[in-house]
């Protein structure tokens, strides 16, 4: 019987199978940043062990990184404690960093594919859920806990439970406006929040091969929203040409090595999926979350559900606590929510597309008044290049502040954070209960629905937008 | 990591679903650089309630986590981890574990132990009728005992065995760092390596 992509990654990574044991798999690239490293460094030290392959391993400074006055000393003096950790660690075991500062820093899973670390067939690991971002290339990847990150450190290898495969299928073509944000929100709003446990997603169809190889990293960083283990896309020619030329892409005859073997990983035709989604892309439509779990979606045109419509009763009671927390009420119109903040940016939406997106929106329009907009690049190459295509002007000239990369407001680990009640629609992946600082209500929306919200104030599609822009900027 | 054989104590019922890793323990808590002091994070946000079950005074003490579907969704952080252990939470019941929560947790000696939805629900109503009602995890035997339930559950041979044991997943990894040597004289030369290119 044909085998699966994941299933053909899996196999020709497998350091040792025995009976009664969980596969022993070997990493071919470890990423690290400073949040779930420090307690797996200091293991090693515990232990007298030493990083095995410093070579396969790179680590850059993102979830605690200032987006402000980024050459002053970092304010929080338990976020510089980290950073200057991770520095240390770097350091003392001989792992190549990109600190603030450094043209390569950004966020973990924008630097790796930038940099052309990420590559087809590869296993990709990082203490970081959103490691799935790197299975667009057709590496497994996945995120992995502390005592796996030293486990790596350590050996090179993860043991690891088999898992399942279920296939992802989304045919046609994309509707104007309709980005692969929306595709993706709308497949977890489908299966839930864990539909896809145990399970390794493969994203088919040709909706997902006409997508970019930016596009098809969106979609698999939020394949863990619902509860999978990782996200795939067989690689492709689109995959090659953005690989080819990269600092660590394979040059000459390792390149047509690379590419013969890449070619080889696509799911085989007899190949058996344990489960399978249909979706048809022409019924997608600009999708946002209404609730505190990325499950709790809905398309935009809709409006805030009742609870009392949801069957299940532990989902019904998470609607209801959901919406207490989001401050809505049943039936309003999802249009009709106003919103303070807007942020773009994060591992899910900040990259140049993703930027490129939000700005021809902005261009020659204002943001509302009164609203905040924060655009932050997910690397300073990133943020170079927007520079470059005059971008960072679309952003200021709107009302809109141009910040430095790093995760941001994702998570708020460094100041960018909503104050309490604050509303925001963002293009990052998390919509719990305080994730974007305490108290704050998220909106789960593409880059294209950040930037009209933030011209109408209120949640809104590029599609609302009837004002002519006032100047050709 | 600490060995577990089977805990008896009192539980928290948790009636909520989706219990994700940022309300276990939020991110600003994440730039500690140590695997203690996360107790007073566990459920920050929730504990400023008065009324949150684990500030009810009959509550304190509990060891036995137990909550509703999906727990432990969203990030990798295994500080989630740390924080119930550091509280004094020697096992968790749920329907169903984020699979990378589960992961963590096994390997500081947490147990999450599944259980169908509906002896959760005996299990809740159980503890809240009784606050003082014992719940006993007994891995070597493979079952969740409280009055008037026995349940058994089940957790792959080759994790029990290292829960029963205590064992250090590194150390048994090493045991085959030949093979491990032997898989890296065959990887291709196309694969990336991280050092700096000119």
């Amino acid at each position: 019987m044909g085998r699966t992509l994941a299933e053909k990654v899996w196999d020709d990574h497998v350091v040792r199978r025995a009976e009664g044991e969980p596969d022993l798999l070997y990493i071919d690239l470890h990423l690290l940043h400073e949040v779930t490293s420090p307690q797996a460094f200091d293991g090693l030290r515990l232990a007298g062990r030493k990083v095995r392959r410093t070579d396969l391993t790179i680590a850059t400074e993102d979830h605690n990184t200032p987006t402000l006055d980024i050459d002053k000393p970092i304010a929080d003096p338990v976020s510089r404690t980290q950073l200057e950790t991770l520095r240390r660690n770097a350091e003392e075991f001989g792992v190549r960093i990109h600190s603030l500062g450094d043209v390569e820093q950004g966020v973990v899973h924008v630097v790796g594919p930038q940099l052309g670390l990420t590559q087809p067939g590869m296993t990709v690991v990082c203490g970081d859920s959103h490691t799935s971002t790197h299975g667009a290339f057709g590496a497994l990847a996945f995120g992995i806990g502390t005592s796996q990150v030293e486990h790596v450190l350590a050996t090179q290898t993860l043991p690891l439970a088999p898992f399942r495969t279920m296939a992802v299928t989304v045919e046609g073509e994309l509707p104007e406006g309709v980005t692969a944000k929306d595709l993706i929100l709308a497949v977890i709003a489908r299966i839930g929040t864990g539909g896809g446990q145990g399970y390794v997603i493969e994203y088919r169809g040709s909706a997902v091969r006409s997508l970019s190889m930016e596009a098809r990293m969106t979609v698999c960083n939020m394949s863990i929203e619902a509860g999978a283990r990782a996200g795939m896309i067989a690689p492709d020619d689109t995959t090659f040409a953005y690989l080819q030329g990269r600092p660590h892409a394979p040059q000459g005859e390792d390149w047509d090595a690379a590419v013969a073997y890449w070619r080889t990983l696509a799911t085989d035709d007899d190949a058996v999926f344990d489960h399978e989604v249909y979706i048809d892309a022409a019924e997608l439509t600009p999708f946002v979350t209404w609730g505190t779990n990325p499950g709790q979606g809905a398309p935009l045109g809709a409006s805030v559900p009742d609870p009392a419509s949801f069957a299940d009763p532990s989902e019904r009671t998470a609607a209801e606590n959901a919406l207490a927390y989001m401050g809505l009420t049943p039936g309003t119109p999802l249009r009709e929510v106003p919103v303070d903040a807007v942020f773009v940016g994060s591992c899910t939406n900040g990259r140049i597309e993703d930027l490129r997106a939000a700005a021809d929106i902005l261009r020659g329009r204002r943001i509302a008044d009164g609203l905040r907009m924060l655009v932050v690049p997910g690397s300073v190459r990133v943020a170079l290049q927007a520079v470059e295509e005059g971008l960072d002007k679309v952003f200021t000239a709107a009302g809109a502040e141009w910040r430095h990369a790093g995760c941001s407001m994702c998570l708020g680990m460094n100041p960018d954070q909503l104050a309490p009640g604050e509303r925001c629609a963002s293009t990052s992946n998390r919509n719990f209960e305080g994730r974007q600082g305490k108290g704050g209500r998220t909106h789960l929306v593409s880059p294209q629905v950040a930037a009209a919200t933030a011209v109408l104030g209120r949640l809104a599609a590029p599609a609302d937008l009837t004002d002519r822009i006032s100047v050709e900027a | 990591m600490e060995k577990f054989t089977a805990h008896t104590g009192r539980a928290v019922p948790l009636r909520r679903s989706n219990v994700d890793t940022d309300q276990i323990i939020p991110a600003h808590w994440l730039k500690k650089v140590t695997r203690t002091g996360f107790e007073d994070g566990l459920f920050e946000a929730w504990r400023k309630d008065p009324e949150f079950v684990l500030n009810r005074p009959e509550r304190q003490g509990a060891s036995v986590l137990v909550a509703g579907p999906e727990f432990g969704t969203g990030s990798s952080r295994e500080h989630a981890v740390w924080a119930l252990q550091n509280y004094g939470f020697r096992a968790v019941v749920s329907s169903r574990f984020a699979d990378i929560f589960r992961g963590n947790s096994l390997k500081n000696g947490l147990l999450t132990v599944i259980l169908p939805q509906e002896t959760v629900e005996r299990l809740w109503e159980l503890t809240e009728a009784d606050p003082a009602a014992e719940v006993t995890v007994d891995l070597e035997a493979r079952e969740v005992r409280a009055e008037g339930i026995t349940a058994p559950f089940e957790l792959d041979e080759n994790a029990r065995w290292r829960l029963l044991n205590g064992l250090d997943d590194i150390s048994l990894t090493l045991r085959h760092e030949d093979g491990i040597t032997d898989f890296e004289a065959g990887r291709p030369s196309f694969k990336p390596r991280t050092l700096p290119v000119a």
